[in-house]
């Protein structure tokens, strides 16, 4: 009973990260912005939920395979969302940066 | 009590994964498109598990999982490969 508590902690806080990294994607201004919203929380909810499982799951074959696609996700997504931003760079794209107009904290000028 | 939470848990995350659909379709550049696409891929992964809970063959969707995870990396790799050259594409 305490282990399907605990399995349902992690897999509705992963959930929770997995939300914030979408809503990171659509809401920042930037590409190098939004891979970095969607790098670091992604990873992290899908390592929150494939833990939860392993919890429910106990000690089997079916959780050894769980342990390899945690450390897989937890390898190859920062690898990933890398090599997409150092191709943005070496092709071109510049940052955003907010424009300094003088008044307040200035304007948002991200299309 | 389980069955029934994976139950919902699997509709509330197919809903997370259309959230990205919108910066495939209207990103501006192409590199937006695919990280869009890529995100998709990766909470994939998580929907394709609790399916799996979902249907008990467990055993089963753990494999297409580690599959699935090896050939979106692999997809990911090679477009950023591909377009690390030449200028930023509209």
């Amino acid at each position: 009973m305490i282990t399907n508590i605990l399995a349902i902690t992690a897999v509705v806080s992963g959930a929770f990260f997995l939300i914030v990294g979408s809503i990171g994607l659509i809401r920042l201004p930037d590409f190098y912005s939004r891979n970095h919203a969607t790098g670091k929380s992604d990873t992290l909810g899908i390592m929150l939920v494939i833990f939860g499982l392993i919890l429910l799951e106990g000690f089997s074959l079916n959780s050894a395979k769980l342990f390899f696609a945690f450390i897989f996700v937890f390898l190859t997504n920062p690898t990933g969302t890398h090599a997409l931003t150092n191709a943005a760079l070496n092709s071109g794209l510049k940052p955003w940066f907010r424009k300094n107009t003088g008044k307040g904290d200035g304007a948002c000028t991200g299309k | 009590m389980m069955d029934t939470f994976f139950l919902y848990y699997t509709v509330v995350l197919t809903v997370i994964i259309f959230i990205p659909l919108y910066r495939v379709i209207k990103g501006p550049t192409i590199f937006d498109r695919l990280l869009g696409a890529g995100a998709i891929g990766t909470k994939t992964m998580v929907l394709i598990l609790t399916i799996g809970v979902v249907y008990k063959r467990f055993d089963m969707f753990v494999d297409i999982t580690l599959a699935y995870a090896v050939l979106n990396f692999i997809g990911i790799i090679a477009i950023a490969k591909f377009l690390g050259t030449g200028k930023a594409k509209e």
